[in-house]
């Protein structure tokens, strides 16, 4: 399972909480070739990302393989507050794994 | 001998236990994955992707802002931002007309959200770049040309 992968920062400031968070994950294609072997690498990548506010789901990003390599994400919350919880869990199309979470700040 | 019997049917049950725990850990992620949209993320064109995903090519041009790069110099690695003022957002949608698969990721908004995303997309060659937001039926549109000088999907 991977470990550690995720980095989270929440900032309220003027009444909007920003989450922007960095996942660690080769999102491989599938479509890339191997240059000393001539084979395909096979398609590893992050299906869905889901963001929880004290356990209520309140974002969920559903990703195909056009997105970058080690992931960036962003969203704007309205009624987050200080000290309040932020999780973010991502599942790829291998199966692997990983959550975090963090307290706004 | 009868010891032995003991011994094995211990193992046996043991190794059993231990199935069913990894099966019901394996039934998790399959659980989850249930809402992504396989057939969308697999369409080869902007209209195949969208129908898909939303049931619908109808789109009405809408005031979304796309923050993007003119000139990506690198198309594995192409920030965008898409913006809107609208309310009750229900997804947004970003796809580059030009990519093998267009559907690049697609955003559920179900908390109370600014209409508000950003993300780094790979781009094969220069393209639209189309965002797509969908409140209650209806979806809104725009798109922004970004040129790409290095191809982000080849080998």
């Amino acid at each position: 399972m991977a470990k550690n992968t995720i980095k989270i920062k929440a900032k309220h400031k003027n009444g909007v909480t920003a989450v922007k968070a960095l996942i660690k994950h080769p999102m491989e294609t599938g479509l890339r070739k191997n240059k000393k072997t001539g084979k395909k690498i096979p398609a590893h990548f992050i299906k869905e990302v889901t963001c929880s506010h004290n356990g209520n789901v309140v974002f969920v990003a559903n990703w195909g393989v056009a997105v970058s390599k080690n992931p960036y994400l962003s969203f704007k919350l309205k009624d987050g507050s200080p000290g309040d919880t932020i999780k973010i869990a991502w599942v790829d199309n291998k199966g692997e794994s990983d959550s975090r979470e963090t307290k706004i700040k | 001998m009868s010891i032995n019997r003991r011994t094995f049917l211990k193992g046996s049950l043991a190794t059993g236990a231990l199935g069913v725990a990894a099966g019901l850990g394996l039934l998790k992620p399959t659980q989850v994955l249930a809402a992504w949209p396989d057939n969308a993320f697999q369409a080869k064109t902007v209209e195949d992707a969208l129908r898909a995903l939303t049931g619908t090519t109808n789109t009405e041009p809408g005031a979304i802002k796309i923050k993007a790069p003119d000139i990506a110099e690198n198309g594995a690695v192409v920030p965008i931002t898409v913006s809107a003022k609208l309310d009750n957002v229900d997804s947004i949608s970003i796809l580059v007309a030009k990519n093998p698969q267009p559907l690049a990721a697609s955003f559920d908004m179900k908390g109370d959200l600014e209409t508000f995303v950003s993300t780094r997309i790979k781009m094969g060659e220069t393209s639209d770049v189309i965002a797509v937001i969908k409140s209650g039926d209806t979806l809104y549109s725009s798109k922004k040309t970004v040129k790409v000088t290095i191809g982000g999907c080849g080998g």
